[in-house]
């Protein structure tokens, strides 16, 4: 079942938590909404539950506005970040919860509850847990029985806030895996919160990034993460060297140097703002024709590739610069702290400075 | 467009819970409620406050001021003022140390302890008198020596005192103990690692942490001083003009059918107990602002 | 560090308790003091029932607690309070609730009047509560007078005066649990298809009651025990609305402490019970809720 929110506005007060925000989120796909904190997805994926309710604009449900529906009506399954399970009740008890509610027209012969519980609890693998309390489980097991709940009733779609916010990081990685497979067999429409860039781009088939209650970038991850739209999502994304300079036909002057880039739509004389990514930054000798002038602080060199840490000179003084490099290209270049180099960008990609909406 | 119930301008109305649409209830609900629990307020605590303050000036203010300056009236709240005096720092001191001990320390039977320091409020007042008659009183363990030695405890003020110091045992204690559990042993630990004394941690580290609870244990436990019946009732004797304290007064005065002057005597005693939830209101705001913030 | 410290000093050898190692001085003389003032304020004189109960003969003690008066007060003592526990339980549910889940002109002011009957001195409340209810009263006119059902100087009065001071302990034990009530529960029943009321039977009701019945078992203690807004209001006549701490005050009158201290005696054991039972309530409360005591 799809879903489509149009032009939703909400406020708290004076702070303006979501701004004309219109999307759809088409059937069967598992999306993520991913921003910083107060950014508003959870507001957001809050109202197209129903728990709240937007100031203006609409929530259409597979094609039917269900903007005045109570929460209880949506047929919508909700994954609390904390999980909100009842203490009071079993596992079993509290993944029966759904189905007993139903009015008595609706509801099912204890014998078929059974059943259904003992299939979703063997869907998330803790068939063996149906007797136990909620304080008697891992916070993994938690999640997955908030999950379990939550299919009961048989949603239309899936929202899951911040799912795996209260985990640690082991567990985490392992219940991604695990939801991704999850969807793959069930594939019912879901919508999942995350402040997680690594987690969005990892689980999700559709990443929204979400800046200040506006929606910034839609797209796949191949998508956001290759062609990010705006400086904030570039940076949101992932570690950035940033650059400020003057375009020059097919180059980029910073400084006093000039470099190559591929931002062929600017201007010549545009005043932009160049980002590169830590892989895509080589380090060559002070000597060399080209690059932009820069001292090396520190050299780490754990791991398959090497980082190194770097000092702007001259017209880039003062900024702060990461590189990544495989490790034998650090050893032949025998880089040391202190050491004066060049940096040279292998692919640089321009904003136009007064796009700068993002703060970096 | 769609919704009907938010404020224009996104202004914030109602508790969190009217503000959510999964835990509110339909609006006659809602007052049928607050009217039912409102009618029952009304009933049992409202009326009865409302009703000291008319009778007390039923017969007119002359009638009232002329019993306020009785000179009984007078020896009476001098006795309730100095009991108050006596028992509530015996029993703010008592309660910051059993605090300390039970909250800054692991020792075992502390579960024990917390219960006996509460025992005085699950005994019935009537028989915290009795239990000091059944001490000091003539026919009491050490009531013969007390007679030798001419020290007069029962039916004089020191039973008073000793009565009222046990019907406010817990109250200090009982704020203190979850405040500073609260807090933690941290601050303390790190005050003395810096140097401090044992003496200079309380006084700059500890104090100002629990000082609103402090001051919350130290109200309530002044007000029941102030106002304590059945237990001293039961040890004062209830001579006139020397063992009198404020209720006892009242109910002397009610039951010689003297009505005007005993709500006239209870309207400061109720003045008293509003004081004392005005200020009890105040210090809950304040520390709660001190959660937040 | 300090770990390290505390397992190379042999502090647990040396005093053969489980005392854990702390930086943090006055335990020695905090817990003295606590236990010394303990001992004298409230145990020492608290045995002293025990031991002077133990003069009686067990047919002695005997018939001074099941002769016909003192068995009736018990009745109108237990039956009352019982009554009025219940009646609180409702009532103050429902205070609760409106005061933490509504916004309402005057709520503030509502909230800090509930704690009245703890500040109100009780005389002042008995004779007040006599006064509306008496036949010449404000009410006592109008349901004496017309309708013909006699509130003061009888039983119904005591069950009015037991109402009044037991307000405040549902209300007061119900109100944090409610306000500390994850909203995200209800959500959750919400977002499952609860009903409004369903969420309220299978979601709220099972963590409040807990709580609930603490309150409950609170007002019972307290109203079981309650001498001063009882006295006036319920004209002491015996066989019909004599409450039993006024027997132990009767009996104490006529010289007889031997007689009185063995209804104390009683007494005092029901209360025992009584706070374990709300000990063990607590602890419920806390499982239910998360929530450390």
């Amino acid at each position: 079942m799809g879903i489509r929110v149009e032009n939703i506005q909400k406020r708290f007060g004076d702070f303006v938590a979501l701004d004309e925000v219109t999307l759809d989120f088409p059937s069967g796909e598992l999306v993520a909404l991913l921003g910083p904190s107060g950014c508003g997805k959870t507001t957001l994926l809050r109202i197209i539950a129903g728990l709240e309710r937007a100031d203006a604009g609409s929530v259409v449900l597979d094609g039917e506005d269900a903007s005045g529906a109570h929460v209880r009506e949506r047929q919508v399954g909700f994954v609390f970040q904390h999980y909100a399970l009842f203490k009071h009740m079993t596992v079993f008890d509290n993944v029966a919860f759904g189905l007993r509610m139903k009015p008595r027209g609706e509801r099912r012969s204890k014998e078929e509850i059974r059943h259904r519980v003992h299939e979703l609890l063997k869907l998330v693998q803790l068939d063996w847990l149906a007797e136990r309390f909620p304080s008697q489980l891992s916070g993994g097991q938690r999640q997955r029985i908030a999950l379990a709940r939550a299919l009961a009733v048989e949603p239309r779609v899936l929202l899951l806030d911040e799912p795996f916010g209260a985990l640690d990081a082991k567990v985490r990685k392992e219940l991604r895996r695990w939801l991704r497979r999850l969807h793959d067999e069930l594939h019912i429409t879901s919508i999942f919160v995350t402040h997680d860039q690594e987690e969005a781009l990892e689980v999700a088939d559709r990443v929204v990034l979400m800046d200040r209650g506006r929606v910034e970038q839609v797209g796949s991850p191949e998508e956001v993460y290759r062609t990010p739209r705006t400086p904030f999502v570039y940076s949101f994304l992932g570690s950035v060297n940033q650059f400020h300079g003057r375009v020059e036909a097919s180059r980029l002057v910073v400084g006093d140097e000039a470099v190559p880039h591929d931002g062929e739509e600017f201007e010549h004389g545009a005043e932009v703002h160049a980002f590169a990514r830590p892989h895509e930054l080589d380090i060559v000798a002070a000597s060399a024709a080209e690059g932009i002038p820069a001292r090396v602080i520190r050299v780490l060199t754990f791991g398959i590739s090497a980082r190194v840490e770097l000092e702007g000179l001259n017209g880039a003084a003062g900024q702060h610069f990461e590189a990544e490099l495989p490790r034998e290209r650090v050893e032949q270049l025998g880089l040391v702290a202190g050491q004066a180099v060049k940096v040279v960008p292998s692919r640089l990609k321009l904003f136009e400075r007064q796009v700068t909406g993002a703060t970096l | 467009m769609s919704d009907v119930l938010a404020a224009p301008g996104g202004v914030l109305y109602g508790t969190r819970f009217e503000r959510n649409a999964a835990t509110r209830e339909s609006a006659w609900f809602k007052w049928v409620a607050i009217t039912v629990a409102l009618a029952f307020f009304a009933l049992f605590l409202l009326l009865p406050l409302v009703t000291v303050f008319v009778e007390a000036f039923r017969k007119g203010i002359d009638t009232y001021l002329t019993a306020l300056s009785e000179p009984e009236a007078w020896s009476a709240i001098r006795l309730t003022l100095l009991t108050a005096a006596i028992a509530v720092p015996a029993n703010l001191i008592f309660g910051v140390a059993a605090a300390w001990c039970i909250t800054k320390f692991e020792f075992p039977g502390k579960q024990l302890l917390i219960t006996f320091i509460d025992l005085p409020f699950s005994v019935s007042p009537v028989i915290a008198g009795l239990i000091y008659v059944l001490l000091f009183g003539a026919q009491g363990w050490l009531g013969p020596w007390l007679a030798e030695h001419d020290i007069k405890i029962i039916f004089a003020v020191p039973g008073i005192v000793l009565a009222t110091i046990f019907v406010t045992f817990p109250f200090i204690a009982r704020e203190l103990i979850p405040v500073m559990q609260a807090q933690g042993r941290e601050e303390e630990e790190a005050a003395i690692v810096l140097g401090a004394s044992g003496w200079q941690t309380f006084w700059h580290v500890t104090l100002p942490n629990i000082k609103w609870g402090l001051l919350y244990g130290v109200i309530l436990c002044n007000a029941r001083a102030m106002g304590e019946f059945g237990a001293v009732s039961v040890v004062s004797g209830h001579i006139r003009g020397q063992t009198n304290t404020m209720p006892l007064h009242v109910e002397i005065l009610y039951n010689e059918y003297n009505f005007a002057a005993a709500f006239a005597v209870a309207s400061l005693l109720a003045l008293l107990a509003l004081v004392t939830l005005a200020i009890k209101s105040w210090v809950e705001r304040k520390a709660a602002l001190r959660h937040i913030g | 560090m300090s770990s390290t410290l505390a397992s190379a000093l042999p502090v647990g050898a040396r005093s053969g308790r489980q005392r854990r190692f702390s930086v943090i001085p006055g335990f020695g003389l905090t817990l003295g003091y606590t236990l010394l003032y303990l001992s004298l304020i409230v145990l020492i004189p608290l045995s002293a029932v025990f031991f002077k109960a133990t003069e009686l003969s067990w047919p002695e003690f005997w018939r001074a607690v099941s002769s016909p008066r003192v068995v009736a007060s018990y009745q109108l003592s237990f039956g009352a309070s019982l009554l009025a526990a219940g009646i609180n339980a409702v009532f103050g549910l429902l205070l609760a609730w409106v005061l933490v889940r509504y916004s309402f002109p005057g709520k503030r002011i509502v909230d800090a009047l509930i704690d009245l009957p703890f500040a109100l001195p009780t005389a002042v409340a008995g004779i007040a509560l006599t006064a509306i209810y008496a036949r010449n009263g404000w009410l006592g006119q109008f349901i004496e007078g017309e309708l013909g059902f006699r509130i003061a100087f009888a039983p119904p009065g005591v069950l009015i005066a037991l109402i009044f001071i037991g307000v405040p302990f549902v209300v007061r034990t119900v109100q944090p649990v409610l306000e500390e009530l994850d909203m995200e529960l209800e959500e959750a029943a919400a977002s499952l298809g609860a009903r409004r009321w369903q969420t309220f039977r299978y979601v709220i009701a099972p963590v409040l009651l807990p709580a609930l019945l603490t309150g409950f078992t609170l007002a019972f203690a307290r109203a079981v025990g309650e001498y001063g807004s009882v006295i006036f209001i319920a004209g002491n006549i015996p066989m019909v609305s004599e409450i039993t701490p006024l027997m132990i005050i009767t009996r104490l009158e006529q010289f007889d402490y031997a007689g009185a201290t063995a209804i104390a005696a009683v007494m005092l054991v029901i209360s025992f019970v009584m706070l374990l039972v709300i000990n063990g309530l607590q602890a419920w409360t806390a499982k239910r809720t998360g929530r450390t005591i």
